[in-house]
C-alpha cells in the first residue's frame, strides 16, 4: 500500500516536472478564428493560427519579398500564362502522407470547386494544374495574373493532406506546417503540438502552442501580466507604457500593411448626392484639414505611421511623389471657396463604434471644423456599418483594410468599377485600364510605373484617402526569446523559445 | 404531483415556440447580414451570394423559420456560419461550463446572502443591520465587469493567487477547474447575494413578528433555536423561489463575466454570435436558455410545495 502511494506521488510529481519543462507557448488573440479550413477561412486571426499549422507554397519576408516555403523555386513564362514550380522534397503532411505535385493539384482544385470555398476568386485565373512529376508542377493560367503569387503566399497556397479532404477539415485540419492540430474548444482555445517530422524541425524549439481568444484588450494584458499568457496580439496603444514599465514584459512592434482611411460615396445611390460625393476639391479640402501626425500622436502614442497612399512606406511600390500631406488650412479653405459651396458645409461620417476609431473621427471632426467643415459622426457597430456601406447608405465612412503584400490587393477591389469593395461606386475607365494592366504584367518595374500612374489619378480624384498605417503591437513575456514581428501581422514561431 | 409537473412541462411547449418566433423575428431586424459580417477580407460579391444561398439567407423569413423548426424538433439546431460546427454540439459542449459557473455562483450567493439576511433581520436597526444593508447595496450596484477586472488585477496580476483565465473542464482537472472558476463565480455570486440578502431579511422580519415565534421564545427556547428552526424554516419558502428565479439573472450576468474571464460558456457564445450575426447559434442558445428558465421555475414551484405542506393538500 505504502509503495503504491509513493509510486503514485512520484508519478504525479514526475508529470508536473514534465509539464514545467515542456515548452508550450500561450498566445492571446483578439478574437476566435472561424473555420480552420484554408478554403473556408475568412478571419485575420485564422491566418495567424494557420501560420503555425499549414505551410504555404510561398512565404513572405519582413521586407515583403516572396520566398520559398513548400515551393523551392518558380518561374513565370514570357507570356505570363504558365507558372513552373519546383517543390520541396521530403515533406510530409501531419498524417504521414507525402507532399507532392498531385497534392498541389488536389489542393488548388479543391479551392476552385468546393461548394463554400471563399478562395474561388483568388485562384480563378488558374485554368489547369499539371503535375509534371512528383516535384514539379505547372500552373496554366487563362490570362496573366501577377497577384497570384502573393495569393499562393496566403491561404490559397496552403496545402492540406488530400487524404483528409473526405473528413471534416475544419474540425481536424491536416497540413504540413511545424505544428499539428491537437484540439479546439470553440471560443476557448486552439491547441497545436510540434510535428516531429517537419522538414524544418530544427528551427522549432517549442513543443506546443495554444491560442486563446480574449477580445478585451485590458483583460488580454492582465493575462499577460499574471503570467497566464506568454504573448498577446493587438496590444492597445494606450497600454504600451504599462508593458514597457514592467520588467517581466517586453514590447514588440512592426509596421503593418493595413491602413485606415475615409471612403466617400461618389456614385452609390442618392446618398452620394452631397457636396463631398460630387466634388473632389472638397474631399481634398478635408484631407488637407487633417493633421495625420497629430492623430497618430494623440490616439496612438505615435506608434502607427501617418499614411498617404494605398501601400505603406515599407512597400517597394510606394510612390515618393506623394508623401504624407502636411496640414494646410489655408489651402483647404481656398479649395472650399473655389468649389463655391453655398450655406453650411456638412458631411455625415460613419465610423465603427470601437473606442480607437471614435477618437480618430472626433479629432477629424475638430480639425475639419477649423476649415469650416461640419462633420456629423455616426457611430455604428461594425457589421451594421459594412452593410450600410455596401447598400450605399452613407456619405463617408471611416474604414480600413488589413493590407496585402501585393499592391493589387490593396487597391483593385476598392476603386475599379467592378471591384468587390468599391462601396462608393467610384468609376473611372482610365483607372480600370491601368489596374487591369498592372495585374497582367509580371515585371515589377513596369507594375510600379503603372501603380504610380494610378496614384496620380487617384490623388486628384480622392474617392478615398488614407490617414494612417496600422502597426502591429505585441506584449511579450520576457521569458520568450526569438520572437520578431512581421509586417503581415502573422506570428511566426521559427526560432521562438521559452527560457524558463 | 407528477401529473402537475407533466402538465406544467406541456404548457411550456407553446411558450418555447413563441420565444423562438420572437427571437427569430427580432434578429432579422438587426442590421447587417452574417455573411458580410464574416466576410471582412473576402467581400467578393459572388462569394457572398453563394454563401447566402448555402445558408438559406436569401429565402423569405418564414421559410427560414420553418426550415429551422423542422431541424430543431429533430434535435438539429443548424450549423454555425462562423465555425461551421453543428449548433447542438456547440451548446452541449458549453452546457457543463455554464452549469458549473451557475452552481458555484449560487453557492457563493447563498453562503453570503442568506446568513447576512438572517443576521440583519435579527439585529434589525443595529449597526450590523446597516452595514449588511450597505454591503448588499454595493453588491447590487457594482457592475460585474468592473469588479471582474479589479479582481483580475489584484488577485491574478498583483498577488498571483488565481489564474486570470484558462478554463479547464471539471472532468479534466477538478482542482484547477475550481480555481479558474472561483473569481467569476464570486463576481456573479455577489450580485445575486445582494438580492438574496434583502429577501431573506424581509422574509425573516415577517416571520419573527409571528405569534408562534413569540410562543417559542416564551417556552424558553434559545434564541438560536428560535431563529434557525422556527423562523428561518418558514422564511425559506420565498427565498427558495427567488433563488430559482435568480437563475435568469445568472445567465444574463454570465454574458459579461464570461467575457472578462474568457470562460467558454453560454454568455460568451451568445455575445460572439450576436456580433457575428450567427443566427443559428443565437437561436439555439436562446431556446436552450429559455428551456432552462422554465425548468428552474418548475423547480421553484416544486420546492414551494415541498416546503409548504398546506399547498400539498390543495
Amino acid at each position: 500500500m505504502k509503495i503504491r502511494k509513493v509510486l503514485f506521488l512520484a508519478a504525479i510529481m514526475g508529470s508536473t516536472a514534465f509539464a514545467a519543462q515542456s515548452q508550450t507557448l500561450r498566445i492571446g488573440l483578439e478574437s476566435d478564428p472561424d473555420a480552420l479550413d484554408p478554403d473556408k477561412s475568412r478571419t485575420f486571426v485564422g491566418r495567424i493560427v494557420f501560420t503555425a499549422l499549414c505551410d504555404k507554397l510561398i512565404d513572405v519576408t519582413p521586407d515583403l519579398e516572396l520566398v520559398p516555403q513548400l515551393a523551392t523555386e518558380w518561374t513565370v513564362s514570357e507570356d505570363g500564362k504558365t507558372i513552373d514550380m519546383t517543390l520541396r522534397e521530403g515533406v510530409t503532411f501531419h498524417d504521414g502522407t507525402p507532399f507532392d505535385a498531385e497534392a498541389v493539384k488536389a489542393n488548388i482544385e479543391r479551392s476552385q470547386t468546393l461548394e463554400d470555398s471563399v478562395r474561388k476568386s483568388e485562384v480563378s485565373s488558374i485554368e489547369s494544374v499539371e503535375a509534371v512529376d512528383a516535384t514539379h508542377v505547372k500552373l496554366h493560367l487563362s490570362a496573366p495574373d501577377a497577384p497570384l503569387l502573393a495569393q499562393l503566399a496566403d491561404r490559397s497556397g496552403m496545402m492540406l493532406s488530400p487524404a483528409s479532404f473526405e473528413g471534416d477539415v475544419a474540425a481536424n485540419p491536416v497540413c504540413s506546417g511545424p505544428f499539428k492540430f491537437k484540439s479546439r474548444v470553440a471560443q476557448d482555445k486552439i491547441e497545436l503540438e510540434k510535428y516531429a517530422e517537419y522538414w524544418n524541425a530544427d528551427a522549432i524549439q517549442l513543443d506546443a502552442v495554444t491560442y486563446l481568444p480574449i477580445p478585451d484588450s485590458t483583460v488580454r494584458l492582465a493575462n499577460l501580466q499574471s503570467g497566464d499568457l506568454d504573448l498577446i496580439n493587438r496590444l492597445a496603444a494606450t497600454d504600451v507604457q504599462a508593458v514597457e514599465g514592467n520588467a517581466d514584459l517586453a514590447f514588440a512592434r512592426a509596421d503593418g500593411l493595413g491602413y485606415q482611411g475615409i471612403t466617400f460615396n461618389t456614385a452609390n445611390g442618392s446618398k452620394s448626392e452631397n457636396p463631398f460625393g460630387q466634388d473632389a476639391r472638397l474631399r481634398e479640402a478635408l484631407s488637407l484639414a487633417i493633421d495625420r501626425e497629430a492623430i497618430n500622436q494623440v490616439v496612438f502614442a505615435g506608434l502607427n505611421a501617418p499614411a498617404s497612399q494605398f501601400v505603406s512606406a515599407a512597400s517597394p511600390y510606394f510612390d515618393p511623389a506623394y508623401p504624407v500631406p502636411a496640414r494646410d488650412l489655408e489651402k483647404a479653405k481656398e479649395l472650399i471657396a473655389e468649389a463655391g459651396v453655398e450655406g453650411d458645409l456638412t458631411l455625415e461620417l460613419q465610423a465603427p463604434n470601437r473606442p480607437e476609431n471614435q477618437r480618430v473621427v472626433q479629432m477629424i471632426q475638430a480639425m475639419a471644423a477649423e476649415a469650416g467643415i461640419k462633420i456629423d459622426i455616426v457611430a455604428k457597430e461594425f457589421a451594421t456599418m459594412l452593410a450600410d456601406q455596401q447598400a450605399g447608405d452613407f456619405q463617408a465612412s471611416q474604414v480600413g483594410w488589413s493590407g496585402r503584400i501585393d499592391p493589387d490587393g490593396n487597391i483593385y477591389g476598392f476603386v475599379s468599377t467592378d471591384g468587390g469593395f468599391n462601396d462608393g461606386k467610384y468609376s473611372n475607365p482610365e483607372i480600370d485600364r491601368i489596374l487591369a494592366e498592372a495585374r497582367a504584367v509580371s515585371d515589377p518595374a513596369k507594375r510600379k510605373e503603372l501603380y504610380h500612374q494610378a496614384n496620380e489619378i487617384l490623388m486628384a480624384e480622392l474617392p478615398l484617402f488614407y490617414i494612417y498605417n496600422e502597426a502591429w503591437l505585441y506584449g511579450v513575456s520576457s521569458g520568450i526569446e526569438g520572437f520578431s514581428p512581421s509586417p503581415d501581422g502573422m506570428i511566426r514561431l521559427e526560432g521562438v523559445a521559452k527560457s524558463e | 404531483m407528477l401529473s402537475y409537473l407533466v402538465r406544467r412541462l406541456l404548457i411550456s411547449i407553446p411558450t418555447l415556440i413563441l420565444i423562438s418566433i420572437f427571437v427569430f423575428a427580432l434578429q432579422k431586424l438587426l442590421p447587417g447580414d452574417p455573411v458580410l459580417a464574416l466576410a471582412g477580407d473576402d467581400r467578393d460579391p459572388e462569394t457572398l451570394n453563394r454563401l447566402r444561398e448555402l445558408y438559406h439567407l436569401n429565402d423569405p423569413i418564414w421559410m427560414q423559420y420553418l426550415h429551422w423548426v423542422r431541424g430543431a424538433v429533430q434535435g438539429d439546431l443548424g450549423q454555425s456560419i462562423r465555425t461551421g460546427l453543428p449548433v447542438s454540439d456547440m451548446i452541449l459542449s458549453k452546457l457543463p461550463v455554464t452549469i458549473q459557473l451557475a452552481v458555484m455562483s449560487m453557492i457563493f450567493a447563498a453562503a453570503i446572502g442568506i446568513p447576512a439576511g438572517i443576521i440583519s433581520a435579527v439585529r434589525k436597526g443595529t449597526v450590523t443591520d446597516y452595514i449588511a444593508n450597505i454591503v448588499a447595496l454595493s453588491g447590487l450596484s457594482i457592475p460585474n465587469f468592473w469588479l471582474g477586472i479589479m479582481l483580475i488585477l489584484l488577485v491574478s496580476v498583483k498577488w498571483q493567487l488565481l489564474p486570470a483565465s484558462g478554463y479547464v473542464p471539471l472532468t479534466e482537472d477538478p482542482v484547477q477547474s475550481v480555481r479558474t472558476m472561483l473569481m467569476p463565480a464570486f463576481v456573479l455570486g455577489t450580485a445575486l447575494a445582494a438580492s438574496l440578502m434583502r429577501h431573506t431579511r424581509s422574509a425573516m422580519l415577517g416571520v419573527l413578528r409571528q405569534d408562534y415565534v413569540r410562543t417559542a421564545r416564551a417556552k424558553g427556547l434559545t434564541e438560536r433555536t428560535v431563529v434557525l428552526h422556527h423562523a428561518f424554516r418558514n422564511a425559506l419558502t420565498p427565498v427558495v423561489t427567488l433563488a430559482a428565479l435568480l437563475f435568469g439573472e445568472l445567465i444574463a450576468g454570465a454574458v459579461l463575466t464570461e467575457q472578462i474571464f474568457t470562460i467558454p460558456g453560454f454568455g460568451k457564445m451568445i455575445v460572439d454570435a450576436v456580433f457575428n450575426r450567427d443566427y443559428a447559434v443565437v437561436q439555439g442558445v436562446v431556446l436552450v436558455t429559455a428551456l432552462g428558465f422554465i425548468l428552474m421555475n418548475l423547480v421553484a414551484d416544486t420546492c414551494y410545495v415541498l416546503l409548504n405542506p398546506r399547498l400539498r393538500v390543495s
